[in-house]
């Protein structure tokens, strides 16, 4: 059983109580909330006749059906338009801090609340979405929850929860250029597979993770999940404290200096015990590209699309699946695939950084005829800072669109959907059958400046290739 | 006709059963996102594995004659992986799924289907294979399941089923729904807010 970690500090300072089932009551520090998972958690609450119990540790936004063209209200979806007026009733009724359309503050929820200095190291973070997890890149615990948990979380401000085993991750050396946090993060999920991590919280640690910004941070523990971990952290130090110095909801004067503290002695002891370690060499990764129908399914740009009967046995029959859904070939080089759409966004790769990087590979250059490519902010932040430094005048001169924050075409239970068998590059985070909107449309996932050099080239391209000096 | 949902102690589920193969369905396949577009659960029985079952034109398991009206879902390895949406769980739970037993789940929607009172029981690769077989032989046979003996048979053959002790034990005492239980602890809570820096200022 492991000790002396963050994951075991911060479970400590945050248990309630032990449950007659073997589980722990544990606090939850900071509670999100948008409008696909809390409407049901709020009408049970009703029936129940229960209140909020802190209202003030629960903070909304809205970003998983926001149209990203016309955000005008009311939505010319009727059902958009009923989730977001019954999230502003609840949050209304109820005393909670909602960050609406046209708030400044609106964004993916997961974009939204790092950026508004909410998410903070030692924090038990806890959101009815599975992507919470990237809130573990400030050394909180953080992980998704189901309908159920949110109502309870609204009730009790705790949940019912297994203490986890812990994992370290250690990644040695620096990523090369071109390499980016999603290629690492790819690259860690298809050695451990899609199921490596459950049961488990991942701490990724090692000089190759101490280099990575905080945006690229969040890209990492963001998706732990599709590892199998229901959390992935990192230990906080000067870029994460340098990140959350000035931010609105950051402590300030002395109370800053006193939360340093704190949130130092969270850090893993050196002697700290973990359930199971493993070390990988981040200077060896290459540009990485899902090829399949799981995130695990991703190999490196170089490398050709694998044979299912060379495949381990129990990995076999899922690579024939995606090779027929996918409809690619077995050893064919993934560099060179034809793309049809290119999106760039999502919770885990929306960030200033990511479009930025983007914006290098795209200035100066043209979309290929016929892809149809586009840009979403993560949040109205980045969107606001992304304008002020130019870099939707880039994209926009290549032939990008240019859209509103939100969840987008991530999982496209908004207008922005795949059609037909139409095949996309994507920033996102899941490449699962029919999540881009069609139910036969086909996802490869690689990080933002592969999306941008697949747009420019009209196919899967060695993002490398177009850098420039 | 109104759907009766699970309550209280879950000692024996009875009735048909009926198999989805493959290892690794995710929550998106259960349930694909665009359905998660509602702000009441009520309609998503009818939508669960909406894409598969449109791709196999009506052949889908949960569309054959034979199967309308099982309760018993058997799967394979990593069911429910993916997206934490509780309308997965929700969506099986409408089209009247009352028991899942596979080769593993994906933690969260373990959690989201022992939050409705349906269990999800573990067996291994091999008497899953067996028992899917079974099901497969024969969809008219009547299954019965018994969470205290932990155990599934059709009177012939009985399979031996696993749960983890916590999930089991609210279960058999019906009390999986933890709203209640975590209300009780109203005290120990205080201290735990008094305790956690970020709370108090970081005094």
């Amino acid at each position: 059983m492991s000790s002396g970690t963050l994951y075991d500090k911060v479970w400590n300072f945050h248990q309630v109580k032990e449950l007659p089932g073997g589980s722990t009551q544990l606090f939850v520090g900071l509670h999100l909330i948008h409008e696909v998972t809390s409407p049901q958690a709020f009408s049970a609450l009703n029936e129940k006749n229960l209140e909020v119990k802190f209202p003030n540790l629960t903070v909304a936004t809205v970003d998983h059906i926001v149209p990203t063209i016309n955000q005008q209200r009311p939505f010319s979806d009727p059902l958009a338009e009923e989730m977001l007026t019954t999230l502003e009733k609840n949050c209304k009724t109820h005393g909670i801090k909602f960050h609406g359309i046209g708030s400044n503050a609106q964004g993916v929820v997961h974009v939204m609340a790092p950026e508004l200095g909410l998410t903070q190291p030692g924090m038990t973070v806890a959101c009815g979405d599975s992507h919470t997890s990237t809130h573990g890149a400030f050394g909180a615990i953080a992980f998704g929850i189901g309908t159920s948990q949110v109502r309870d979380v609204l009730a009790s401000q705790s949940l019912a929860m297994k203490k986890l085993k812990v994992r370290r991750i250690w990644v040695d050396g620096s990523l090369q250029k071109g390499v980016y946090a999603k290629d690492l993060i790819l690259h860690i999920i298809r050695l451990l597979g899609v199921k490596g991590g459950v049961g488990f919280a991942y701490e990724f640690a090692g000089p190759a993770i101490e280099k990575l910004s905080m945006e690229g941070r969040m890209t990492i523990c963001n998706m732990a999940i599709e590892g199998g971990a229901r959390c992935g952290y990192i230990n906080p130090d000067e870029t994460t404290f340098e990140y959350l110095k000035g931010k609105k909801y950051s402590p300030k004067g002395q109370e800053w200096d006193n939360a340093i503290k704190w949130w130092e002695s969270l850090v893993s002891d050196s002697e700290a015990k973990f359930d199971d370690e493993i070390q990988l060499d981040g200077s060896s990764i290459e540009p990485t590209v899902t090829w399949g129908i799981t995130p695990g399914q991703g190999i490196s740009i170089k490398e050709k699309i694998p044979n299912p009967e060379e495949l381990p046995k129990n990995e076999q029959q899922i690579a024939k699946d995606a090779c027929k859904y996918m409809n690619l070939e077995a050893d064919q080089p993934i560099e060179g695939t034809s793309i049809d759409v290119c999106f760039i966004g999502s919770c885990t790769n929306g960030r200033l950084s990511d479009l930025q990087e983007a914006s290098k590979i795209v200035k100066g250059r043209k979309v290929s005829a016929g892809i149809k490519a586009f840009v979403v902010p993560g949040s109205q932040k980045v969107a606001k800072e992304a304008k002020q430094k130019g870099i939707d005048k880039i994209f926009l001169t290549a032939g990008f669109e240019w859209r509103e924050p939100g969840c987008s075409m991530c999982l496209a239970m908004n207008p922005d959907k795949l059609e037909g068998r139409q095949i996309s590059a994507s920033s996102s985070n899941r490449n699962f059958k029919g999540r881009q909107g069609s139910a036969n449309g086909r996802t490869l996932l690689m990080s933002p400046a592969m999306v941008a050099a697949a747009a420019i080239n009209g196919k899967v391209t060695d993002v490398r290739k177009l850098l420039r000096e | 006709m109104k759907q009766e949902f699970p309550k209280g102690e879950i000692n024996t589920i009875k009735g048909r059963s009926l198999v989805i193969k493959g290892d690794d369905i995710d929550t998106d396949r259960i349930i694909p996102a665009r359905f998660l577009k509602c702000v009441s659960f009520s309609a998503l029985g009818e939508q669960v594995f909406a894409d598969d079952r449109k791709e196999l034109k009506g052949n889908h398991p949960f569309d054959l004659k034979q199967h309308k009206g099982s309760n018993i879902l058997v799967v394979n390895d990593n069911f429910g992986c993916g997206s934490s949406r509780e309308h997965a769980p929700q969506a099986l739970m409408r089209w009247g799924i009352r028991l899942i037993i596979g080769e593993s789940f994906a933690e969260i929607f373990f959690g989201n289907c022992l939050a409705l009172g349906i269990p999800c029981m573990t067996a291994s690769k091999k008497e899953i294979t067996k028992l899917q077989n079974l099901v497969n032989e024969n969809s008219n046979q009547i299954w019965d399941f018994n969470l205290k003996e932990l155990s599934i048979s059709n009177q012939k053959e009985s399979f031996k089923l696993e749960m983890e002790g916590g999930a089991y034990k609210m279960l058999c005492s019906g009390k999986w729904d933890a709203t209640s239980q975590l209300l009780d602890a109203e005290k120990k809570i205080k201290t735990t807010v008094k305790n956690l820096p970020y709370l108090n200022n970081f005094k």
